[in-house]
């Protein structure tokens, strides 16, 4: 995390896309250390540096409600200070870590030492997640308000499911008292059972062991009938089946405060380009065709709140295995923009400005934050270009880790500066620009 | 032109020439096995890899033979006093491997996948020997040679595959081999082993739960092991199991008269198979372990031999007079 400064930035002649205000404008904006001082057309300072963004897109910074920093515990694959260095790179301002580190962040000393971490050796800002139960083993409640006071902005038991109804029950009571959203991964253990990609007719062609896609919809309809009981926060993390998204949008027609997150993994491949490169394996699996296309109706239409990542990052050797012994995941933040982009808007599929909502608005939204662009807003914005034309290289990247099914793609469109605090943390070169 | 294969690692991507050929390359090594002396010179000097991450017995052994005949020499790996015991990755095992510099490796592996993880990694012929629920390639080309000699073709006939299809590398391979000759292909077994999803594998499949309507019409039938030590959760009871798929002879009646009973070993009698079925003069299982030396001899001639695609050499002797 930058320290706080006192210089002026202008960033001239670009889109303003503010979900918040609904302004979609070519407006410039003035930034005074870490605060936005001005935002209108043709504005001038002669004290300002000039950032320069015609042609591109300016937001809010983006949010990532999902990924994993490894530390502690997994330095070998991923640290604090490398994983947000790549999240910077890929747009990102703020970045919330899960808990399944280890050990487990499920007590506010832990989180005290990660959000210092963040703030010491950290480009974006870093919002941990907070472990649901102890352990994250499913048995007792983990000391939640304490690491509320520590910094936590949710809860979860992310890699598993939380454990058991009645254990879910009490988390979401409880959170709903401190005003805390729940996050929970939906998987049923024993339809799980150790299966390694989505159960259907590619499963069966590699002979590798399916996961019904059941697993995930019984526990996501779990989890929305015990947030109407409760009354509660409830959002699906990486939500990857038709099954669950209609159990999202039956809640959100009752008023219900659920939300859900989809990966660009998820809407981008489908479990037909399953191979065996442990690049594909991730969990939860990519989907079938099917789920794939109601998964980008419901980005579309509102029913999905947020795009996340779930950078997963595993050491090379740690993936460099059969497809049944791999780690399931893959990093995330670099490519994120562009898939959702490639995929979603040059498709016709959405539109920018819902891109934008779908990394700002909409996980802001979850976490219960404002995200603007405003005059004494914080000044965490995201510049990206829609149409700039690269390749990305998994070797160029500042994180520790390689697994991605994305490497060597080309792409259009990409983040141009990262701003946390008025102070920019990444800035592409642009020696390579092909319009 | 035939393509050359590089390695042996499924059925699925051959094509229906390529699968012909070596079927064809393997005439003359049946016939060898019938010779006296059954040693030749053909890859001497050549030293053939035997991994076996995964127990086999009848495979391994199928294979060290089949490098034997041909003259070559054998490396040993065994699961049970390999390196993985300690933790050694497979990339490293078989890393250390091809550092002895072997002219071809045969790998059996409980991970699906494992064949073409190593093929995409090392320099060197890889024969796919079972990879997990995947594919049993060898086994696929001894049961098409086996059918083949028996019933003159390949093309048109009727196949029923009885037992746990879902978890069986060797239905998977025979079915990508059979349907590529137009076989018209039934699976049959307790339902939750035949998914319906087996019948994306390949065109003319279709699932049948009543042994007796799997059987009408069948000319070829293939009893799988019912493999009791892995797989099954839950377990279904063996009483069961023979209850409602043992292949008898009061069903075998069913079938064509004279259709052939296949099994790809070891065979359990009196769970899958009924003792005069096994025994019976439409079982084919010993010729299919005698077929399984040619097809392998035939293979290793090819891959690790690194012969052009043409005959046979000269010195595999003639039918014996």
């Amino acid at each position: 995390m930058p320290t706080t400064n006192d210089r002026l930035l202008l960033i001239k002649n670009g889109r303003l896309l503010d979900p918040a205000s609904k302004t979609d404008a070519r407006h410039d904006i003035l930034l005074h250390g870490p605060r936005v001082v001005r935002v209108g057309p043709d504005l001038a300072s002669s004290d300002a540096e000039v950032f320069d963004a015609t042609d591109m897109i300016v937001a809010p910074g983006f949010i990532d409600l999902h990924c994993h920093l490894r530390e502690p515990g997994q330095e070998m694959s991923e640290t604090i200070e490398t994983g947000t260095r790549s999240a910077a790179r890929g747009g990102f301002t703020a970045v919330c870590c899960m808990p399944n580190t280890q050990p487990v962040n499920d007590n506010a000393s832990l989180t005290r030492s990660i959000v210092d971490r963040g703030a010491a050796t950290g480009a974006v800002r870093v919002w941990p997640i907070g472990a649901a139960s102890i352990g994250s083993k499913g048995e007792a409640l983990a000391e939640i308000a304490a690491m509320k006071d520590a910094g936590i902005v949710a809860v979860s038991d992310d890699g598993k499911p939380v454990a058991t109804a009645r254990l879910m029950r009490q988390v979401m009571d409880y959170c709903n008292s401190l005003d805390l959203p729940v996050i929970d991964h939906c998987e049923d253990p024993s339809l799980f059972a150790g299966g390694v990609m989505r159960e259907g007719p590619r499963s069966i062609r590699l002979g590798l062991k399916g996961i019904p896609a059941e697993s995930e919809s019984i526990c996501a309809g779990r989890d929305v009938e015990l947030a109407i009981l409760t009354r509660s926060r409830l959002h699906i993390a990486h939500m990857s089946t038709t099954g669950a998204l209609e159990y999202v949008r039956h809640a959100k027609k009752l008023g219900m405060r659920v939300t859900c997150e989809v990966t660009p993994h998820h809407f981008t491949l489908c479990d037909e380009d399953v191979r065996y490169d442990t690049n594909y394996k991730m969990n939860p699996p990519l989907a079938s065709r099917a789920d794939r296309a109601a998964l980008i109706a419901g980005l579309a239409d509102g029913t999905v709140d947020a795009i996340a990542t779930d950078h997963a990052p595993h050491h090379p050797a740690s993936k460099d295995v059969e497809f049944d012994r791999a780690p399931f995941g893959i990093i995330g933040f670099e490519t994120a923009l562009a898939l959702t982009l490639g995929e979603l808007v040059h498709t016709g599929k959405i539109s920018l400005p819902r891109l934008v909502e779908l990394f700002t608005t909409g996980p802001a939204r979850v976490l219960g934050i404002e995200r603007k662009i405003a005059v004494g807003a914080t000044a965490d914005i995201t510049i990206f270009s829609p149409d700039l034309a690269w390749t990305y290289r998994a070797s160029e990247s500042p994180s520790k880790s390689r697994n991605t099914p994305f490497n060597g793609r080309t792409f259009r469109g990409a983040p141009v500066a990262t701003i946390v605090a008025g102070q920019i943390v990444y800035r592409r070169e642009l020696t390579a620009i092909a319009k | 032109m035939l393509q050359r294969l590089e390695h042996l690692l499924g059925i699925e991507d051959l094509t229906r020439e390529q699968i012909s050929f070596i079927l064809d390359q393997a005439k003359p090594f049946q016939e060898f096995q019938r010779h006296p002396l059954k040693k030749l010179a053909t890859l001497r000097g050549k030293t053939v890899a035997l991994a076996f991450f995964e127990n086999s017995t009848r495979t391994r052994i199928s294979f060290a033979t089949a490098a034997a005949r041909l003259g070559a020499d054998t490396m040993n790996l065994q699961a049970e006093s390999s390196s993985l015991k300690k933790g050694e990755s497979l990339l490293d095992t078989v890393r250390t491997l091809e550092a002895m510099r072997p002219d071809g490796i045969v790998i059996r592996h409980s991970s699906s996948g494992a064949p073409e993880f190593v093929a995409d990694r090392l320099g060197v012929p890889i024969v796919n020997a079972g990879d997990g629920t995947h594919e049993h390639p060898t086994q696929a080309l001894l049961d098409a040679l086996t059918i083949r000699d028996r019933k003159g073709q390949l093309e048109g006939w009727n196949l029923t595959i009885l037992g746990d299809v879902l978890h069986s590398r060797v239905a998977r391979s025979n079915i990508h081999l059979l349907s590529k000759f137009g076989v018209r292909i039934t699976l049959c077994g307790p339902a939750m082993w035949v998914p319906r999803e087996l019948e994306t594998l390949a065109p003319d499949v279709r699932r049948v739960t009543r042994i007796e309507e799997a059987l009408d019409g069948a000319d070829v039938i293939i009893a799988l092991r019912v493999q009791t030590e892995r797989l099954h959760d839950p377990a279904l009871a063996a009483e069961e199991y023979i209850l409602r798929y043992q292949l008898t002879p009061q069903r075998l009646k069913l079938a064509r008269p004279g259709a052939l009973v296949l099994h790809p070993g070891p065979m359990i009698r009196g769970l899958e198979i009924d003792d005069a079925v096994a025994d019976g003069p439409q079982s084919c299982v010993l010729e299919q372990v005698t077929n399984g030396l040619a097809i392998r001899m035939a293979l290793l001639y090819h891959l690790v031999g690194g012969a052009a695609v043409e005959p046979p050499p000269a010195k595999v002797p003639d039918k014996a007079q």
